[in-house]
């Protein structure tokens, strides 16, 4: 059976971002049917289909509204469109072409969970998607999809943007919340969960754009069309970015069956490399997963088979493809600059590792590298990460996947550098950098 | 590296000094009140609007927000601090964001910044002795199906080249969006939510007020 896109199937048409043309292709319907049901049967049909989170972590939606103390009085959904992560852009896509799939999945998410208000938050370099994303919501208001007793069904919902102000780890949802709160985006320790304890310390639900965008589907066709896509473990529709030197870099609708390499070689996704470039590697998920070496290509996509390639997971599915002319040691450099400027600085191996790893990817790239370097690396990459649980929040594990892998993979290249450095260059460059 | 110094030595806040934010902006603030369960919460829209009124987020005004949120000013000044899309103090009147990840680099991205550089001659985190532009770098914009790309105030501008920057700094409009505006999160009166319908917000075509 083809694949038949969903969540992109109103991006290219004309007008997609209003009420009327959504609706006049089969939009808000599936809320419809959904305020017919009791949200415990939306939570039961959500958690059949097997939705996995797409904001990175892949926890499944259905069972984590199912978190949610029962004898709560008020709850708080909170949309996370914070979308920072290097390379990533499919929620950008989906928020510029399709505002109303999001507004309708968030109000079926709103619905199954029983809140009282939905929080979009937005990273603030979103202007344009802030703008066309407000519009919709006013035309939403306006149609009786969001405010008091919607649609007759006697539920209401309230939905406002919440701007951010730059701060990456403002996308994890603990510091999304304290950032809504008005607070610096600090992560929360956990437990206490969001779901039982949240924004304004009341049960809320984080879910990301994505998530949410596939729900007026799962309502409409149902859980056994979703698990139908893609094996048991990663079910449903996804959304690759592929980005970097390739023919026709953008966001592509596909199952969880596709591999690395179909991604970026497939004539109708990523197209192969630009003007007979050749890859030096694929960082598939996201910087913070870590790297694939070119024969290490045909990973697939989905969530359980990254780890057979000592990577953190599928991430955010967002390739950006290196090419031979690119110096592996300035994508290190530009990865631990990353993390080092975007730790928010409350765990202290998390600050000190992140900051000392740039340091030593800077000399390196100055040609300043030390020969124990590669193994500094990788030792300051155990003690800050690689054992969940020592962080505040998933940041500092996220920092040494890609750092682990890129010194693993490419020693060889790394030493090699190394040894080619001029006489005498490693002392000036240390007293340059640190 | 050039480094030019914020004068930091005369007082910050003038003792008597008149109130820096206007009772429009007040007005705007309030009306974020009612989304959320405690008043500090509306901390990041007041300083999006304050920024968007003063240009920047001095510290007089942090003092003004604090009372208006019943807050301490210290909890301004944290959160202030804390994001990289607030100044506190004056920046150009465009600013130009250069994403420096990994796509935006790997397809060139750090010769545009530099060719920036030259045209604008100032450095990053600089501002053009015209008070015209302001030169920064972020992290990934979410454009990188575009990269390199760079933001100038609320417009992205895609696939930039080297060859690109003087045409681009020379366009009039290049802060100009292509989508209706929504004044939600400006300093401008027209946007104020009457206090019954709070969720309505006006729009405008083309390019909002920036005095
Ligand atoms: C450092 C860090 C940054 C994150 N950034 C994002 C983000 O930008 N968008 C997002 O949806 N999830 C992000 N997450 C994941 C969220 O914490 C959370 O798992 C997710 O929003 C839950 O939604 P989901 O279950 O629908 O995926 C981030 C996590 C970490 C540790
Ligand atoms: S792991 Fe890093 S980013 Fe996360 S809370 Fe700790 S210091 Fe902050
Ligand atoms: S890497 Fe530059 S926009 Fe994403």
């Amino acid at each position: 059976m083809a694949f038949e896109p969903v969540l992109l199937k109103n991006v290219g048409v004309e007008g997609s971002r209003t009420i009327r043309v959504y609706e006049s292709r089969g939009g808000y319907q599936a809320l419809r049917k959904t305020l017919k049901m009791t949200p415990d049967e939306v939570v039961e049909e959500v958690k059949k289909a097997n939705l996995r989170g797409r904001g990175g972590a892949g926890f499944p939606a259905g069972v984590k509204w199912g978190f949610l103390p029962k004898d709560r009085k008020r709850t708080l959904l909170c949309v996370n469109g914070d979308e920072s992560e290097p390379p990533t852009f499919s929620n950008r896509v989906l928020m510029e072409h399709d505002p109303h799939q999001l507004i309708e999945g968030s109000i079926i998410a709103g619905y199954a969970t029983q809140s009282q208000v939905a929080y979009i938050y937005l990273r603030v370099e979103f202007h344009e998607v802030f703008h066309i994303l407000q519009r919709a919501i006013d035309e939403a208001y306006a149609a009786g999809y969001l405010g008091r007793n919607i649609l007759g069904s006697g539920y209401s919902l309230d939905c406002y943007i919440h701007r951010g102000a730059g701060a990456y780890v403002c996308g994890e949802e603990t510091g999304l919340i304290e950032s809504i709160e008005g607070k610096r985006g600090w992560p929360r320790i956990k437990p206490p969960f969001p779901a039982v304890e949240g924004l304004f310390r009341l049960p809320t639900v984080v879910n990301n754009v994505e998530t949410l965008s596939n729900l007026p589907h799962i309502m409409e066709r149902g859980a056994d069309w979703f698990t139908s896509i893609g094996p048991p473990h990663s079910t449903g529709p996804k959304l690759f970015c592929v980005s970097g030197p390739v023919k026709r870099p953008g966001c592509y609708e596909e199952a969880m069956t596709i591999t690395c390499r179909e991604l970026v070689e497939r004539a109708d996704l990523g197209g192969g490399m630009l003007d007979g470039r050749k890859i030096k590697g694929v960082l598939p998920g996201g910087v913070s997963m870590g790297i694939l070496t070119p024969d290490e290509l045909d990973m697939k996509m989905d969530f359980a088979d990254p780890a057979n390639y000592g990577l953190l997971g599928l991430g955010t599915a967002a390739a950006v493809v290196i090419d031979q002319g690119t110096d592996i040691r300035s994508v290190l450099r530009n990865v631990t600059h990353f993390f080092a400027t975007e730790s928010c600085g409350q765990c202290t191996q998390c600050r000190e590792g992140t900051a000392w790893m740039d340091k030593v990817a800077h000399r390196m790239e100055r040609q300043g590298g030390r020969h124990e370097d590669a193994d500094l690396l990788l030792e300051t990459a155990r003690n800050m990460g690689m054992m969940p649980g020592l962080s505040i929040c998933g940041l500092s594990d996220g920092a040494t996947y890609p750092i682990e892998t890129i010194v693993k993979k490419y020693r060889d290249e790394l030493e090699a550098a190394i040894a080619a450095q001029p006489e005498g260059r490693v002392q000036e460059v240390l007293q340059a950098v640190n | 590296m050039s480094w030019k110094a914020i004068d930091r030595i005369s007082p910050v806040i003038e003792k008597d000094a008149p109130p820096l934010l206007s009772e429009v902006v007040r007005g705007k603030i309030r009306s974020f009140f009612p989304r959320y369960e405690t008043k500090r919460a509306a901390l990041l829209p007041a300083l999006h609007i304050v920024q968007d009124a003063l240009g920047h987020v001095p510290y007089q005004a942090m003092v003004e927000i604090a009372e208006l949120l019943e807050i301490h000013p210290s909890d301004v000044l944290d959160t202030v601090s804390f994001y990289t899309h607030f100044w506190t103090h004056p920046k150009g009147e465009r600013v130009i964001t250069v994403c420096r990840s990994i796509s935006c680099e790997v397809m060139g991205g750090a010769g545009v910044l530099e060719e920036l550089k030259k045209q604008l001659s100032i450095g990053e985190h600089e501002t053009t002795p015209d008070g015209r532009y302001s030169l920064v770098t972020e992290e990934c914009l979410a454009g990188c199906d575009h990269a390199p790309c760079l933001l100038i105030n609320e417009k992205l501008h895609k696939r930039v080249r080297p060859q690109d920057v003087a045409k681009i700094l020379a366009d009039q409009d290049n802060d100009r969006l292509d989508v209706p505006r929504s004044t939600l999160f400006d300093a401008r009166e027209e946007g104020e939510a009457p206090a019954a319908a709070k969720q309505q917000s006006t729009f405008m075509e083309g390019r909002g007020t920036k005095e």
